[in-house]
């Protein structure tokens, strides 16, 4: 490793210098000062990383955040509240066990990172911070190098068989200038079944880090709605570990966001497994910014596994999507089966899609492929619908719903994708007024 | 109804002229056809009249029911009561066939100021349409005309038109890309729909079609204007000698 820049170390110093390592028991003391030790060989990023030309860092590396004001629901329900679930809700990254259910759940052990982090032993030890680290190669990602050394809030869930119900993180942002750090943990024992929802948009700066270890023949399924205010700032990692026959399947929504970063980092270990990360993305930048990065980074190093990647984003406004997706095929990955689609609907001409994807291949027997597109409104579809007596704009929205209709459709729990549909129809007509 | 008045049309990108002056007045209730060879302007009319972009009207006019059509958005002339059934209809994929169908026609009642029909009494109304058109519930559940064949498409064309109960029917080459049996079906969909307040301008290349939606007038239309209006006799005319004869009658 070359020396690091010293800009990037005089960010890092900068950030940091606000911030204390929490205390805890042994194992969390060397987790957390095992992944300073990291971070400080990286340095923060810097406009020249690869992995950072098409997002600008510095508010993200800023000392403090931003400020980000509330947004106003006007009296909507929260997104999942249809859904029987057991709520853990943190409020400007604290957890709240006022509004959270008790942490008890047939299946699954659930655990503040807080409570266990004091303990001199814990199984959190194998998992917190060592998917982490496994995804800082070949890419650094420091962020959530400094979200494991900082981090003193989270969950650690254990599922030990079918969860009786999903488990809802909900984050609550009610201060204007919180900047919150959260980790969470979850380990699938082998044939355990998990659905994770996650919803808000936790503070006006949001790093967040989940570290997933899937277990042979288990399943983990993931929802998340980012939340709507416009100048909320997030940089999210979502790191996972698959076993054999094991299911990954996460989707995230966004909709507004001064910046999001949302980092997924999925490595096939056991062969025969099934992983599908998708991202449904709508901006407009006309009030505020919207700047959106989807970077994914998927390795094959097991057989026969399926990987699924598929991002849309809506962009008008002078809108930004980005989106860096590689697959990664190791020696001996045979059968794998890769796909990656990113698409970007701009709606005008000030809108930007930037898109990275590589495919990176050392095995001979695979099918892999990729498709990146950025187009404009179909006109044909648009005058049909209008020939029909659909007004323009009701029109657009009906065919903004269509592009995004195939990232959604990766909700595997159709309830909560018609449901989302629905918020976006909702949302869409209330902006048409 | 429809009346057309000396309506000159150009391409909006080149200086092309399409329509060169083109007379033409379907009265309430009316089936009007309008027959040519191809490049005569006959789609380029349909398109102007619903509102398609990429046209400009360089003279002349045309109102709908009294009122200025071609002042309107699309939406607005088919709120109106026009309605084209398109040559190629356009495949929507993501959005299926029901709401499509859903959407438009509540459109048009809001646009009209009625109140949008329920989500039960659409269903029921759908489905009655629907099964005289031999329409089935896969077709309305896929997306818009994605993967319908040629003649499915046609009737899924009929079908909202059957729906969204217009004044004014502009039938593009409806006929083109179907079978006998499939033009039997649509014609019978379109017969149906006949009466007194409403008219039709069908678009077609050849006869065939008005074997089974009988005009009441017939217009030739070559390089951009209609140079023959007669009977029904008019179609057999051209069925037996082309258009040859008529194009040298009137050079």
């Amino acid at each position: 490793m070359g020396a690091v820049a010293q800009p990037k170390l005089d960010a890092l110093a900068a950030r940091v210098s606000g911030l204390a390592q929490p205390s805890g028991g042994k194992w969390a003391t060397e987790a957390r000062g095992a992944a300073l030790a990291r971070l400080e060989a990286m340095g923060l990023p810097g406009p020249r990383d690869e992995y950072w030309r098409f997002t600008r860092p510095q508010s993200l590396n800023a000392p403090d955040p931003e400020p980000a004001s509330l947004f106003d629901h006007g009296g909507e329900t929260p997104v999942f509240d249809a859904v029987d679930r057991l709520k853990i809700v943190f409020t400007d990254g604290v957890f709240d066990a006022e509004a959270s259910d008790p942490l008890e759940l047939t299946g699954v052990e659930i655990e503040r990172l807080a409570e266990v982090a004091k303990a001199d032993i814990h199984w959190a030890r194998d998992v917190y911070g060592v998917l982490e680290e496994r995804g800082q190669t070949p890419v650094e990602r420091p962020f959530a190098a400094l979200n494991t050394a900082f981090a003193g809030d989270g969950v650690v869930i254990r599922v030990t068989g079918k969860a009786a119900r999903p488990i809802n993180l909900i984050y609550r942002h009610e201060n204007e200038i919180s900047d919150a750090i959260l980790h969470h943990v979850v380990k699938l024992e082998a044939g355990a079944d998990l659905t994770l929802l996650e919803n808000g948009p936790a503070a006006a700066r949001f790093n967040k880090c989940i570290e997933v270890e899937v277990a042979d023949g288990a399943a983990f399924h993931h929802v998340r709605t980012q939340g709507r205010d416009h100048e909320r700032q997030a940089v999210t990692h979502l790191f996972a570990r698959l076993g054999r026959e094991s299911t990954f399947k996460s989707f995230t929504l966004t909709v507004n966001g001064r910046l999001t970063r949302n980092e997924a980092v999925v490595e096939f270990t056991g062969d025969d497994a099934v992983a599908h990360i998708a991202g449904a993305a709508m901006g407009d930048a006309a009030k505020c910014e919207f700047h959106h990065d989807d970077t994914v980074f998927v390795t094959h190093d097991a057989v026969n596994c399926e990987s699924r990647q598929v991002f849309k984003k809506v962009l008008r406004n002078g809108a930004v999507g980005a989106f860096q997706g590689k697959i990664l095929v190791k020696p001996g990955a045979q059968k794998t089966d890769g796909y990656q689609k990113s698409q970007s609907l701009l709606l005008d001409e000030d809108s930007t899609f930037l898109a990275k994807p590589e495919l990176e291949i050392y095995a001979d027997d695979v099918a892999c492929s990729h498709g990146s597109t950025s187009g404009a409104i179909d006109e044909e579809g648009l005058f049909y619908l209008r020939s029909r007596g659909v007004p323009e704009t009701e029109a657009t929205d009906l065919l903004v719903l269509a592009f995004l209709a195939d990232a959604i459709a990766e909700i595997e729990d159709e309830a909560i994708a018609d449901d989302i549909t629905g918020r976006l129809d909702a949302w869409l007509k209330r902006r048409r007024g | 109804m429809l009346k057309i008045n000396n309506l000159h049309v150009k391409l909006e990108e080149e200086d092309k002229q399409i329509l060169k002056g083109v007379d033409l007045e379907v009265p309430a209730g009316k089936v009007h056809a309008i027959m040519g060879p191809n490049g005569s302007g006959k789609s380029t009319l349909s398109y102007v009249l619903s509102g398609r972009d990429g046209y400009e009207v360089t003279q002349g006019g045309a109102t709908l029911g009294g009122e200025d059509l071609l002042d309107m958005e699309p939406e607005e002339r088919a709120a109106a009561g026009l309605f084209l059934a398109f040559q190629y209809p356009v495949e929507i994929p993501g959005v299926g066939n029901m709401t499509f169908l859903r959407t438009a026609l509540n459109a048009q009642r809001k646009a009209r100021g009625e109140e949008e029909m329920s989500a039960a009494d659409f269903l029921k109304l759908i489905r009655e349409k629907a099964k005289t058109l031999k329409i089935d519930a896969d077709m309305l559940k896929r997306p818009v005309n994605m993967g319908f064949s040629g003649g499915e498409k046609k009737r899924n064309e009929i079908l909202q038109m059957a729906l969204l109960e217009p004044k004014m029917c502009i039938l593009d080459e409806t006929d083109s890309g179907l079978d006998v049996d499939a033009m039997k079906l649509v014609s019978e969909g379109v017969n149906a729909l006949r009466s007194e307040g409403r008219s039709f301008l069908v678009i077609t290349h050849y006869q065939r079609l008005l074997d089974h939606i009988q005009p009441d007038v017939v217009h030739i239309m070559a390089a951009g204007r209609i140079v023959k209006t007669g009977g029904p006799d008019l179609a057999l005319e051209v069925e037996n000698n082309g258009y040859a004869d008529i194009l040298a009658e009137i050079a």
